[in-house]
């Protein structure tokens, strides 16, 4: 499990910034993203792919919030 | 000599690396790279912030430097203890200029060195005692220091002393803020960590000060985050923010106080110079308070003018004429710097090796006098530093992320810039190679840079150094061939 964040790029995209590794990326696909229900499996630009436990949707972003890791890249 | 192709650049790059065993030949062979514009993610051509090889000549610091050197030791009314053998805070006292306006020794303390000298007792039996004691003789010989920040060195981590517990019953006693900085220098691979505890300290013991007192804001009160103020860089800078209508709320951390820094999270926007050092407080402050946060470029005339627009755009209409009428003011004197010394300048090549904002600030200003800048690189950059830097930067021209003095020279000899920027532990080595040089971390001790009025002395600067008459004398006299018969009769 690793702290992550999740923030609005400038074109209003999701962008995912992981502090202890230093990786900012935007994010590709979100397998939820309605306001009931959102999270699930995030893939990022880089090939990457993380897990964060189905929510509703945050107020406002960023927001700082525990993920899994299920596939990084390199 | 023109710049160099990207297959030469290349084959010099493998050149270098040649004198490397096969193991360290493989990993410093991801430090360095020919830059390519195309390219949207740095690190599919660079690798950074990986720790230094063994046997080479890194110029990094440590952790410690990053939090008491670069974010701590500017607030001015602050009391920063080196906790910890006497060395680390001696050798490193005052030698970053950071102004600021105070008495010092009276209400401002910036210039001073104040540290718990850890004997060997201390190791074996523990310093907590001693640190406290420390503190209590704070604050009778300076009563009116504004807190009391604690820089752990490297034995307070090893002996596991408990700083914190020390700070929460100090600050009990005195009711001053004392933060415990968990800043020892074995943290990490470069000062770049050290900022980011620095960071975490400044988000846990700090801004949570002022929650919910009141605070009388303006609807232009900004802070200006990330400007250490050396040479007065941050006086330059405020006064341009200031001229076109904002409040400068706070200034992180040079000239800083710690209750600016309370009154932070009171902030409209928060700008953003030096990205590596402050990125995480402004992010924090993002998600917590809803503050959003924009990077600005104070380098030359062409960056200050856009950076001042971007500033504006996030305000009304006031703010937006007040830019304009700052840059419409400061125009013809701007293009009377240029007028002066782009001519004697012009065509120069400069090689740049610095750390957190300036590798690629700066390529604008030397842009302005019309110098290029074919070589540059990070001492602790992340890769959102190199992203950042790759679309700044020509084609084909060197980056180098940690260069060890071997590299840095091998370069320098090849490529044959007209100047080289970087720290003093590269100045003399290249001024003996007969290579101008300026000290692009502490302005070789003038400044400031930033700004408009900081800008007319950068173009000073480099004219000063690199047409001075020293550069031909560099060849003794008796060493000279004679001049031939003709030209002496001619004269």
């Amino acid at each position: 499990m690793a702290n992550i964040m999740i923030q609005r790029g400038s074109k209003g995209e999701y962008v995912f910034y992981l502090p202890k590794r230093d990786l900012e990326d935007g994010i590709v696909s979100m397998e939820f993203d309605t306001p009931e229900k959102w999270g699930g499996e995030i893939k990022l630009n880089n090939g990457g792919c993380y897990y964060i436990e189905p929510q509703p949707a945050p107020a406002r972003l960023p927001i700082s919030l525990r993920a899994k890791r299920l596939d990084a890249a390199e | 000599m023109s710049a160099l192709t990207r297959e030469e650049s290349e084959a010099l790059i493998q050149e270098v690396l040649e004198v490397y065993p096969e193991k360290a030949k493989k990993d410093r062979a991801k430090h360095l790279a020919v830059n390519d514009k195309s390219i949207e993610q740095s690190k599919k051509c660079i690798t950074s912030n990986r720790k230094s090889l063994p046997g080479v000549m890194t110029i990094r610091g440590c952790a410690y430097a990053g939090s008491k050197g670069v974010v701590w030791g500017p607030i001015k009314d602050m009391i920063h203890i080196s906790h910890g053998p006497v060395g680390c805070g001696q050798y490193s006292r005052a030698g970053r200029r950071n102004y600021y306006v105070g008495t010092t020794g009276v209400n401002t303390f910036g210039t001073m060195n104040f540290t718990s000298d850890f004997q060997e007792k201390d190791i074996v039996f523990g310093g907590d005692k001693k640190l406290a004691k420390v503190m209590v003789e704070i604050e009778g010989l300076f009563p009116l220091n504004k807190g009391i920040s604690i820089q752990s060195e490297c034995p307070i981590g090893l002996i596991g002393d408990d700083i914190e517990a020390v700070a929460k019953k100090t600050a009990v006693e005195t009711g001053k803020p004392v933060v415990p900085v968990r800043c020892e220098g074995f943290r990490g691979v470069s000062q770049s960590l050290g900022h980011h505890i620095a960071n975490d300290a400044i988000r846990d013991w700090v801004l949570p000060r002022r929650e919910g007192k009141a605070f009388e804001g303006t609807p232009y009160d900004v802070a200006v985050i990330g400007d250490y103020n050396i040479g007065g860089d941050a006086w330059s800078s405020r006064i341009l923010l200031e001229e076109m209508g904002l409040r400068v709320v706070a200034q992180w951390s040079g000239d800083g106080t710690i209750a600016e820094m309370e009154k932070t999270p009171y902030v409209k926007v928060n700008l953003i110079h030096c990205y590596r050092s402050m990125n995480y407080i402004a992010r924090h402050m993002e998600e917590k308070y809803n503050i959003p946060w924009m990077e600005y470029n104070f380098f030359g005339p062409t960056k200050v003018a856009e950076s001042l627009r971007a500033i504006a755009a996030l305000f009304d209409d006031k703010i937006k004429e007040g830019a304009e009428r700052v840059i419409a003011k400061y125009q013809p004197l701007m293009q009377a710097v240029i007028d002066k010394y782009k001519p004697r300048l012009q065509g120069k090549r400069v090689m740049l090796y610095v750390g957190g904002l300036r590798p690629r600030h700066v390529i604008g200003a030397y842009e302005d006098l019309g110098m290029e800048v074919v070589g540059t690189g990070y001492e602790f950059g992340h890769g959102d530093d190199y992203d950042r830097t790759i679309k700044d930067m020509g084609n084909a021209t060197l980056l180098y992320d940690d260069v060890t003095g071997f590299e840095f020279e091998e370069f320098v000899k090849r490529v044959k810039p007209d100047l080289v920027g970087s720290g003093i532990k590269e100045k003399f080595i290249f001024q003996k190679m007969g290579v101008p040089f300026r000290q692009m971390h502490s302005w070789d001790y003038s400044g400031p840079y930033h700004g408009y009025d900081g800008f007319a002395i950068f173009a000073r600067d480099m004219d000063m150094t690199l047409n001075n008459p020293c550069w031909g004398k560099m060849q003794a006299p008796w060493l000279k061939k004679a001049e031939p018969e003709e030209a002496k009769k001619a004269a």
